[in-house]
């Protein structure tokens, strides 16, 4: 496909009629360069169109004359044609058929106004999710309720699945990461406080970091990364095939038959992987203490007995639950959030995580302040 | 070889090879130990609907599939406007891609943009028109494929089914294509939707000259559209010609289909 030189001339003919003739190819492939001559020249509506020199045309050309003419503006008398073409005025009347009445917006830049708007809007979506995810919150407790009052109901099938699916699958992972920030800990602890001769207190380093928080809170994110996601892509992927409004119309009430065995699930399986978690985190201190320090096994624990009050670990395994609640709860707003398109289903699985790690590490420090005011 | 130069052929009289725009030669097309193709041989003339039928698993999306390179067939040799595709380098091939436009069962509409952008997707990507010629192109696509411009704003997730074919029609025209492939247009809209479809693929292709491939299973749009229909069935084209000739073929496939209660109702 030769592109043949797109031109056009226009000039007055000699009783003063206005000649705009065209040659060359007016496709998409060439219109680009005869647009911006074209928009800045002015034709009079009633002018000739000379198309002897016109070879192909199709509706990206044809839409260029219509427009020369005044289409946009409205005006919509037939085109004076001089030559002939054997597809013009076909193509002509078709694209004149669905010519745009007006040019559509210019492009603008987004500015300072559209910033606020944005920022305005993102404060305004924060509040609601929020508010959404306590009144989520709200219906799955009064499906428990009824569930409480009302046991046999209860999915223990779906239970238990959840449980080896979310807990202990999730196991051997949890164990490693705790035991390698375990290892960290007593590691940083070793050097610094070496400086002060006072490296046996490694021991309460490790024993009280691990108990107090980042047992419960490393498991707690871990999983928002593996559970809560998993929970927002299948709850999302059975309401984009509407399987949720299948189970609506035949009386299973999704809270009770989905919501419900992944909370339950959650809550008995988050403390029991924090005690996991912290058991190996105070492993690995134990291990880096060995090999740095040379403190013996038995003289890490019976320090760790005598020195690290047991307090520290009621402390640290009761936010376990209140996470689960987080994680189950945001994991399942997400996915019933999500609507028909895909799109949706994998901005939610994002947000769902975000959203779920982000609360976590708020409510850590909410119950951080709270101990303090306590003073355990 | 534009759309300029193409005739609405009509006429039913054996045409040249060169106003061929597609030949299929001895196609197969195996699955596994299914065979969808048999030696399939098929021509499409310039500027003519064809219109291709058949039960499910015969191998209709299949053929279209291989028609645009999507599927890779297992032996044949595919012509489209008198090349070969097999033989072209890659930039040649980009050539013959460009001349044709392809319209998927449920739109395939990029779901992240909005459908004005959708339509500028391929010109974007292959010409230099200025960005605000391009969204005026893509406007006028959208209103030649009879959507209203305020859907040029919408995601497709905020459209109907049937302006969701629209839109996919208005961007298998962005780049004003001499051949247009249309997999089930009509499946899935109201019969009024599927009327207003099929007079519209009528008067686009009267109006610019268009060679449409239409797979359906509409019988409706059989009669309202297709200058000429293929039946597929045993891995070849069983019959292929204007639809009254096709209707008295007497094979029992074709018999059943077009003589059932709602066959009739279509043809009468």
């Amino acid at each position: 496909m030769a592109s043949n030189s797109t031109r056009f001339e226009v000039e007055a003919a000699a009783d003063g009629q206005q000649v705009l003739s065209i040659a060359g190819d007016w496709t998409v492939w060439t219109v680009a360069l005869v647009e911006e001559r074209l928009r800045n020249t002015k034709i009079s509506p009633d002018a000739i169109l000379d198309v002897s020199g016109l070879e192909r045309i199709d509706t990206s050309g044809a839409y260029l004359i219509d427009r020369a003419f005044g289409a946009l503006d409205g005006i919509d008398d037939p085109i004076a044609i001089r030559g002939q073409h054997p597809s013009l005025e076909r193509v002509l009347k078709r694209v004149r058929k669905a010519s745009p009445a007006a040019p559509p917006d210019p492009i603008r830049p987004p500015g300072l106004i559209a910033l606020l708007d944005r920022a305005g809007r993102g404060a305004v979506e924060a509040w609601l999710e929020l508010m959404g995810l306590l009144s989520f919150i709200g219906e799955t407790m009064a499906t428990l309720a009824r569930l409480a009052v009302n046991p046999r109901r209860i999915r223990w099938k779906s239970v238990v699945s959840v449980m080896e699916e979310a807990g202990l699958d999730a196991l051997p992972i949890v164990c490693f990461l705790s035991f390698f920030i375990g290892l960290v800990i007593a590691f940083i602890g070793a050097n610094l406080l070496a400086q002060f001769n006072a490296s046996v207190y490694t021991v309460e380093l490790v024993g009280i970091g691990m108990l107090r928080e980042f047992g419960a809170v490393l498991t707690a994110i871990l999983l928002a990364g593996r559970t809560d996601s998993a929970f927002t892509a299948q709850i999302g992927a059975m309401k984009m095939r509407q399987e949720i409004d299948a189970m609506r119309t035949i009386g299973l009430d999704p809270m009770e038959a989905l919501v419900a065995p992944r909370l339950i699930a959650l809550l008995i399986m988050t403390p029991l992987l924090t005690f996991a978690a912290t058991l190996s985190g105070i492993a690995g201190g134990m291990m880096a203490a060995w090999s740095a320090m040379n403190i013996s096994p038995t003289m890490f624990l019976s320090r760790f007995q005598e020195s690290v009050a047991p307090i520290n670990f009621w402390v640290g395994i009761i936010k376990a639950p209140v996470f689960a609640l987080v994680v189950a709860m945001v994991g399942c707003r997400q996915g019933m959030l999500v609507e028909e398109d895909v799109v949706s289903l994998g901005r939610r699985t994002t947000s769902s995580v975000v959203q779920a790690i982000f609360l976590v590490i708020a409510i850590d420090a909410m119950f951080a302040v709270l101990y303090y005011m306590l003073k355990v | 070889m534009s759309l300029a130069e193409a005739p609405p052929a009509r006429e039913a009289n054996a045409p040249a090879d060169g106003d061929l725009a597609v030949r299929v030669r001895g196609l197969i097309n195996r699955f596994g130990r299914k065979t969808v193709h048999e030696g399939l041989d098929l021509d499409m003339r310039k500027g003519e609907i064809l219109g291709v039928i058949g039960g499910s698993g015969t191998g209709k999306s299949v053929l279209l599939r291989s028609i645009v390179g999507l599927h890779t067939p297992n032996a044949g040799e595919i012509e489209v406007f008198g090349q070969t595709l097999g033989n072209l380098s890659r930039a040649e091939r980009l050539k013959v891609e460009r001349r044709w436009g392809v319209m998927f069962q449920d739109g395939a509409l990029f779901s992240t943009l909005t459908v004005r952008e959708n339509v500028m997707a391929p010109m974007v990507e292959h010409t230099k028109i200025p960005p605000q010629l391009m969204r005026e192109l893509a406007d006028l696509k959208i209103r030649l494929a009879g959507l209203e411009l305020d859907a040029a704003a919408k995601k497709p997730a905020d459209l109907s089914g049937g302006m969701r074919k629209r839109a996919a029609l208005a961007r298998a025209l962005a780049l004003d294509p001499e051949l247009v492939f249309l997999d089930e247009p009509t499946a899935g809209l109201d019969p009024i939707g599927a009327g207003k479809f099929d007079e519209l693929v009528r008067s686009l292709s009267n109006g610019l000259g268009l060679t449409v491939f239409l797979v359906t299973h509409d019988l409706d749009t059989l009669a309202a559209t297709c200058d000429r229909i293929a039946v597929l069935s045993d891995g070849k084209v069983l019959a292929i010609g204007p639809l009254d000739e096709v209707r008295r073929n007497p094979h029992p496939w074709i018999q059943e289909y077009f003589s059932g209660p709602r066959g009739r109702a279509a043809v009468r």
